[in-house]
């Protein structure tokens, strides 16, 4: 304002041309670098530490993976080695995400919109302190409390629903089986996917649930037209973060499990196959030579497999994006 | 279908705090009625009790009476759901669903109402609401894309063709085109003087100069001082507060002479 003035004003005399140009070439400032650089840093670390772990996996694995059939444990290769215990770990988990994702939802639900203030807070921190608990912890209440509880109601899934392949039986009478792995797995996993998702649904714009309020919508229809949409690849990433953690679980399968190498979608009987994780974990110790290097294998296939999850996730993520609400 | 609001001693609170203290009012059928009025004067919060969204806000209440034809909006057998099904409103910032193509933001209020729909007549109705918000022409052929790609004032459009997709009783404004610019804003002040043939509209508004535009009747909302609730200070023919109102506070607010 003031310049414009002066422009104008009669006695004011025209400006000499500058001696050096106004702006000179860019200035390059301490803190702009150090924030650069160590932002730079921290990406390529990333980087340079799964490209490591990859190779270690590669180079590791790879006498395994071409070693004659008879040399690898079970005598049949390293395919029909691996594939029980993918199946099982596979299994294992999907069950655990099936368990945990809707009561996941559920729960972020109940914090963020229908509980009092107080009681809203005092429950997230009850789902973060589960995040704290050791996972070998989750094992042994697994296996000590949890497994005798499911015996009877497992001989009442196979005599009533035993027609599902899930529940064919016979019901195992300790208790050990897939059914209880995943459902501690689903305990364990509860935690993080429950945190995202709520942080999602937190931040759903007031705007939103407002137009579908005053639309009149009811406080279910408010929820699902305006938070749920809203919060869908959250409840995307949450069940995802969780699902990897569920693959690469150990210590609670290792102790919960009582595996027999089958491969079987029955859940409640003694003829489950482990999970990579736990094999690894109860074998490394006694595994010299070539069973190493297969244990190893198995651990790539794991790696890759998280990989492939992670990278579904994102693109189920993005093919949305348009109708995120990022824009 | 448009319905006159008689409110009768409204008081407003946000819990113990009163915000806004005795208004009563006629708003009349297929008309516009502005409230203006300086900032934090209650105009914004007494809109929201005309469709119980104030309620909303945790221990805010209003006391008094709010009568559409005759029925209490606030009677005890009556559900704050229906109210806002009959009364719809359009907010400062365009809120499209942005997870909705522009389709199903017009549907989103005709499908929370549970009808069953023959799909060529959920078309027609798309058609028809947007034409009504001046917005078919440019959307027609992208009705499958986001909502949240228009510009600012088409999406306040898509807003509006939202609302009166369900057919309300009344359509409430609250700065509609304060986030918009003047050729948009415009568009939505033309748009208005079109939907007052079949509607109730009570729109807030900051621009004097838009309340003197679009409406019939205009209100002044005030604070008596600091501290104290606001209140309807004055409500008249616009003519007649933008020329000569019988109220002091008014003649200097509406003449620029305020504060």
């Amino acid at each position: 304002m003031s310049s414009s003035t002066e422009l104008t004003h009669p006695d004011n005399q025209p400006q000499p041309p500058p001696e050096a140009p106004l702006f000179e070439k860019p200035v390059s400032r301490f803190g702009d670098r150090v924030f650069s650089s160590s932002a730079m840093g921290a990406g390529v670390l990333i980087l340079v530490i799964l490209a490591g772990v990859a190779a270690f996996l590669l180079v590791e694995a790879w006498p395994a993976l071409w070693a004659d059939p008879d040399e690898v444990p079970g005598g049949d290769g390293i395919v029909l080695y691996v594939w029980p215990l993918l199946f099982g770990t596979l299994l294992a988990a999907l069950f655990a995400l099936l368990l945990a994702a809707p009561l996941a939802v559920a729960i972020a639900l109940f914090i963020t919109h229908y509980a009092p203030r107080r009681l809203a807070t005092a429950l997230g921190y009850v789902i973060d302190l589960l995040a704290a608990v050791p996972s070998i912890i989750f094992g042994l209440w697994g296996l000590s409390e949890l497994a005798p509880l499911t015996v009877e109601p497992t001989r009442w899934l196979e005599e009533n629903l035993g027609f599902i392949p899930l529940f064919e039986g016979p019901a195992s009478a300790t208790g050990r089986t897939m059914l209880v792995a995943s459902i501690v797995l689903a305990v364990m996993i509860l935690p993080i996917t429950t945190a995202v998702i709520r942080e999602a649904f937190l931040q759903t714009p007031r705007l939103h649930e407002e137009a579908s309020l005053a639309l009149g919508a009811t406080r279910w229809e408010m929820i699902r037209q305006a938070v749920l949409p809203f919060g869908r690849s959250s409840i995307i990433g949450g069940a995802m973060l969780g699902l990897g953690r569920a693959l690469g679980e150990t210590m609670a399968v290792a102790i919960v499990l009582s595996p027999s190498g089958g491969v079987t979608f029955n859940l409640i009987n003694n003829g489950n196959p482990s999970t990579i994780a736990a094999n690894i974990a109860l074998d490394f110790p006694e595994s010299s030579g070539l069973d190493i290097n297969v244990l190893i294998a198995s651990g790539l296939v794991l790696f890759a497999v998280t990989l492939l999850v992670n990278m579904t996730a994102r693109a189920v993520i993005n093919r949305r994006r348009d109708f995120s609400g990022a824009n | 279908m448009a319905k006159r609001i008689e409110v009768k001693d409204l008081d407003i609170y946000y819990d113990k705090f009163l915000a806004v203290q005795g208004v009563s009012m006629t708003i009349e059928p297929r008309s516009v009625t502005a409230l203006i009025g300086p900032s934090g004067c209650g105009k914004s919060t007494f809109l929201r009790t005309l469709n119980r969204m104030h309620e909303l806000v945790p221990k805010a209440r209003a006391v008094g009476k709010v009568l559409m034809d005759g029925h209490d909006l606030y009677g005890p057998q009556v559900d704050p759901v229906a109210v806002r099904r009959h009364i719809g409103m359009v907010f400062q910032r365009p809120n499209p669903f942005p997870t909705m193509s522009i389709y199903d933001n017009v549907v989103a209020g005709v499908r929370l109402n549970n009808k069953r729909m023959k799909r060529s007549e959920m078309d027609a109705l798309v058609e028809r609401s947007l034409r009504s918000a001046n917005l078919w022409e440019e959307v027609k052929d992208r009705l499958k894309r986001p909502g949240s790609g228009l510009s600012g004032g088409q999406q306040q459009r898509l807003c509006i063709a939202r609302a009166i997709a369900v057919q309300p009783d009344v359509l409430l404004m609250d700065e509609p085109c304060s986030a918009l610019d003047p050729i948009s804003t415009q568009a939505i002040e033309d748009l208005m003087l079109e939907l007052k043939q079949q509607y109730t509209i009570v729109i807030v508004t900051h621009n004097m100069q838009q309340a003197a535009r679009v409406s019939d009747v205009t209100g002044f909302f005030n604070l008596r001082s600091i501290g104290e609730p606001g209140g309807l200070v004055e409500m008249d023919e616009t003519t007649k507060i933008f020329s000569s109102p019988s109220n002091k506070a008014t003649e200097d607010y509406v003449s620029g002479r305020f504060g």
